[in-house]
């Protein structure tokens, strides 16, 4: 249940930001991407999520199979449909994934009593507890969050951090972009000496996009 | 799927949904033609076929644009795109929302805005047939255009122009059926028609439109 990023190269906008990516994320590890803004965080889990092709390189699991059908992806917006409820937005992805129910999740990320608000009403640290339930049920090995603790109060954010933890320990791995400290170890990848140059930019036909 | 299906039947029944807009529109310019084509009743018979059918493709365009461009705008395109469910079937489902939505209440409304138009007594059952057969073109070759411009900020006019020439088909085979029904002569050819483009556009345009959503969302 490895993830394998072997020499990955990503572009946004036409132009390469990350290049050379190496890492292994083995089942039950996580894994912190670091660096400056604009570094290229978002753009590289994209590109592992299945959202982009990399621009070289390949993305799979060490055992052959497709990453894309192991990983979950939360993005920096949550996907939450103003208008429907907190029960009827993870409801949703719950059929989407094929997961049995939402209460345990509801539980954990603490919406029970939210659960017949509609969206529109929730804080910005609500939504994003109601994005993070997502993961859950989505019932996947691999998690791949883009700035997940964004409006997250202190006592949120140790919760989530637990989250993380029993995911891990249930034999899940994590892929987190993050500037804060979660407060557990975990093995940190800074993006910094990855960015991409005009010598290891590699050759591209614009005329595909 | 139907999970998604009832998910976006009721997104649009809900408050901002923009259920009842293609309808009032609709409503709209079915009652504004009289006053402004004159009393003479064989006149607005004679053109009842044309303004029925016009008047419902511009009702469904007007709410192309919320078909995609909300599930983007919120992230949730992406993380269907990278949920279990397919991409050509996400489309398949929003074109099948878009039509319960749009076409199913257009098609409903459109005997009773008739009667406004002094619509032949013969025009009835095949306003009802040739909307029922057309309006899910409509809705697929719609969704297919929103595919093309998600990701534009205020898209509408390029969806516009871009749907518009590919409603034109569907327009003239699905008025011309109800001219001939509506005089007793035999209507089976352009009806034909107007099926073959409704399948032919089942068939073909998921497959372009989750192509194109694949490359708007990189």
């Amino acid at each position: 249940m490895t993830l394998e990023v072997q020499s990955v190269a990503v572009q946004r906008g036409s132009v390469p930001v990350l290049a050379g990516v190496d890492f292994a994320l083995p089942a039950g590890e996580a894994l912190f991407l670091r660096g400056p803004n604009g570094i290229g965080k978002t753009t590289l889990l994209r590109c592992i999520a299945g959202l982009q092709p990399p621009l070289s390189g390949v993305v799979r699991m060490a055992n052959g199979g497709a990453a894309t059908d192991e990983i979950a992806y939360a993005s920096h917006a949550d996907g939450v449909k103003p208008t429907l409820t907190v029960a009827e937005n993870l409801s949703f992805w719950a059929s989407v994934f094929g997961a049995s129910g939402i209460d345990a999740a509801l539980e954990t990320f603490d919406l029970v009593e939210l659960r017949n608000r509609a969206a529109q009403n929730l804080s910005a640290g609500q939504k994003r507890r109601l994005g993070l339930a997502r993961m859950l049920v989505t019932g996947r090995n691999i998690w791949a969050m883009d700035e997940p603790t964004v409006s997250l109060d202190a006592a949120a954010t140790a919760n989530f951090a637990r989250v993380v933890q029993d995911h891990l320990a249930r034999g899940g791995s994590a892929l987190i972009a993050t500037h804060i400290d979660l407060g557990f170890d975990a093995k940190v990848l800074d993006l910094t000496p990855f960015k991409a140059t005009t010598e290891n930019a590699p050759e591209f036909d614009e005329a595909f996009l | 799927m139907i999970a998604l299906l009832l998910r976006d039947i009721r997104l649009s029944m809900r408050s901002g949904g923009g259920f009842g807009l293609a309808l009032a529109f609709f409503l709209i310019v079915i009652v504004l033609v009289p006053f402004g084509v004159g009393p003479e009743t064989s006149v607005l018979g004679t053109i009842a076929p044309g303004i029925l059918w016009v008047g419902a493709l511009l009702a469904c365009l007007l709410s192309l644009d919320r078909i995609f461009a909300l599930d983007y705008d919120d992230g949730s395109l992406d993380l269907m795109a990278t949920s279990p469910l397919p991409l050509e079937g996400v489309v398949v489902v929003k074109a099948l929302a878009h039509w319960i939505t749009t076409g199913v209440p257009l098609t409903l409304i459109a005997p009773v805005l008739a009667l406004l138009l002094n619509l032949p007594q013969d025009g009835y059952f095949w306003l009802l047939v040739t909307l029922a057969i057309g309006t899910p073109a409509l809705s697929i070759i719609g969704t297919f255009g929103a595919a093309l411009t998600v990701g534009l900020k205020r898209g509408g006019l390029l969806l516009s122009l871009l749907v518009l020439p590919m409603y034109v088909p569907t327009l003239i085979f699905g008025a011309e059926a109800l001219r001939r029904g509506m005089r007793g002569m035999e209507a089976g050819v352009p009806l034909l028609f107007l099926a073959a483009i409704s399948l032919a556009a089942l068939a073909l345009l998921p497959l372009a439109a989750a192509a194109a959503i694949r490359i708007n969302l990189r």
